[in-house]
């Protein structure tokens, strides 16, 4: 293997990478007196231009609430939010986009359903399955629901190599299961869920499915009517979008079953001191006013991405996974954690001579940014019994030329201490 | 070439510290001890400490970390055997303002602590150097809660 970059058939030309990377502003900086090599996209995804000016013109410009005054400014603001349902809507392909309710982030959406959906619904006998994977924003608020409903939560456990097996998760479904709570792609580890699989099971016993897509949407074509999910909820913040935003998608007579969420302004019909009736949904979840700007941002996000076309982002990210892979188990003392064989985005490594911690610090001085720690997914790290994990995760703005700074800065991880 | 900042964090010293720790162990008849837990990174420790009247007649440690926050427990339990409990005190103040780089590290006080004089320019890494020194106070405390960096 050549640590060198070489043009491939499977990636793109050279010039078109460097005008997709003049699109990220932040990717133009040095850090430590070197160029930024940016593999932490599974934490927060750069943004580009297009999404900071679609902000900035909120502020700049549109600057009003929505769904309130009479005036222009409150009319522009109000239409550009309203419009980016619709694109989230023809994004996952959902039914409808009275279905898309607006959220701050995955973590949000999950909170939501488990309050108003789940909470109402469960009680002593009923079951909650969750897998071993889950980041701790899928696992906290089903512990709180069986807490407070006497619901018991059971984990699916996963391989040594971090895949779901159907297999198991079949093994734990019978009519007690009322809510499967899934991630769709791992956040610590990249592994893919056999979703479709898991939701044909789910529904024959009666349950229902939530997935978590946040690492998901970012990386893979997201199908909702193909995947026949119930629930599917992701952040804006890892597609390229603003922190703030974020989507529940909800089939609608799930959504309209639902108790209210937070009270307040934009969620009611009519308030009386006597009686209260409640908007219809997406609104109905949607109380305050929520982050605007973030919302418009996402609407440019994915413009931006259905623009560069997720097929080919897929594609070029999955070679360079297989990349990646390959450079970083030529490095001797480098162990690959989560080697599961439907993978997108994620390298989780540890190595035999620096705990994560110490990686981290030493491949920053060479401007590589990676994450390390247990990324929110110490069960995870429990079960393949590591303390913790370095990750470099990619984004569509990504080369071989970040694998291969990435290689040489664990050689200097190597040399300090060899 | 490995940069001047990183040299001075991972001197061979402190590497030697992280690889080998000394003090590595339960003090027999520990009368003192206290849990820290770093919920960032998941570094665990335990401290464990002997303390007769008011001097500290033996400490030790376990737990898994980073090579910071392993060497800095290490360093501490070296420095700290034979000191009161006052003067142990005294030299977390030092020493939390040194790796915060609030002030010079005055080598008559710290004495080998100096090594983590590096640290200071690290502010990501004030927790991993701390985390031992946290746990200390709270076992010489007496509190029974676990502590924690955040």
């Amino acid at each position: 293997m050549t640590a060198l970059a070489t043009p491939t058939e499977q990636s793109p030309a050279r010039a078109d990478m460097d005008s997709i990377r003049r699109d990220f502003p932040a990717l133009a900086q040095e850090v430590h007196g070197k160029p930024l090599v940016y593999l932490d996209s599974a934490a927060t995804a750069l943004k580009p231009q297009a999404v900071i000016d679609a902000v900035t013109n909120v502020y700049a410009r549109d600057c009003a609430n929505i769904h309130r005054a009479v005036h222009l400014l409150s009319q522009r603001a109000t239409q550009a939010y309203d419009a980016v349902r619709a694109k989230v809507r023809a994004f996952v392909n959902a039914p409808s986009e009275k279905e898309i309710v607006f959220v701050r982030g995955t973590t949000e959406a999950i909170n939501l359903v488990a309050n108003a959906w789940a909470r109402p619904r469960l009680s002593a006998g009923d079951r909650i399955l969750v897998s071993g994977l889950e980041h701790h924003s899928n696992i906290v608020p089903w512990q709180m629901v069986a807490q407070a409903t006497g619901a018991e939560l059971v984990v699916v456990p996963i391989t040594d190599e971090g895949e779901v097996r159907l297999e198991d998760v079949e093994a734990r479904l019978d009519a007690r299961v009322k809510l499967v709570a899934m991630s769709h792609v791992s956040n610590a580890l990249g592994s893919v869920q056999p979703v479709r699989a898991i939701v044909e099971r789910a529904h024959a016993v009666g349950a229902k499915v939530l997935l978590d897509g946040a690492q998901a949407v970012p990386h893979v074509a997201v199908d909702l009517q193909a995947l026949g999910c119930d629930f599917y909820a992701f952040s804006g913040h890892k597609l390229y979008g603003p922190s703030g935003s974020g989507v529940l998608w909800g089939r609608r007579e799930l959504l309209e079953e639902a108790d209210p969420w937070q009270g307040g302004g934009d969620m009611i019909r009519s308030v009386t001191f006597e009686k209260t009736t409640y908007a219809e949904v997406p609104a109905k979840f949607e109380a305050g006013t929520p982050d605007i700007a973030a919302v418009i941002g996402l609407g440019a996000a994915i413009d931006y991405v259905r623009e560069l076309g997720v097929e080919g982002i897929e594609r070029r990210e999955q070679e360079l996974l297989a990349y990646g892979t390959e450079a970083l188990a030529s490095i001797p003392g480098v162990k690959l954690v989560g080697t599961a064989a439907r993978k997108v985005g994620v390298l989780s490594f540890v190595m035999e001579s620096a705990h994560p911690h110490d990686i981290g610090t030493i491949v920053d001085a060479e401007g590589v940014a990676i994450r390390t720690g247990h990324h929110c997914a110490q069960p995870v790290m429990e079960r393949l019994g590591v303390p913790a994990t370095a990750r470099a995760s990619l984004g569509l703005y990504n080369t071989r030329e970040d694998i291969d700074a990435l290689v040489r800065a664990l050689h200097r991880v190597r040399e300090i201490f060899a | 070439m490995i940069s001047p900042d990183l040299r001075e964090l991972y001197q061979e010293y402190v590497l030697d510290h992280g690889r080998r720790p000394r003090n590595f162990r339960i003090p027999e008849g520990a009368t003192h001890g206290a849990e820290g837990y770093n919920p960032l990174c998941g570094d665990k420790i335990s401290v464990k400490v002997v303390v007769d009247g008011d001097v500290i007649q033996d400490i030790g440690f376990q737990g898994a970390g980073c090579a910071i926050s392993t060497a800095s427990a290490s360093t501490m339990t070296e420095a700290l055997k034979g000191k009161t409990v006052a003067e142990a005190r005294d030299l977390f103040a030092a020493f939390i303002a040194m790796v915060k780089g609030e002030l010079e590290p005055d080598p008559d006080v710290l004495d080998t602590l100096a090594v983590f004089a590096g640290v200071a320019e690290f502010p990501m890494r004030v927790k991993c150097a701390t985390l031992a020194w946290h746990t200390l106070t709270a076992a010489l405390e007496g509190k029974g809660e676990p502590v924690t960096t955040e």
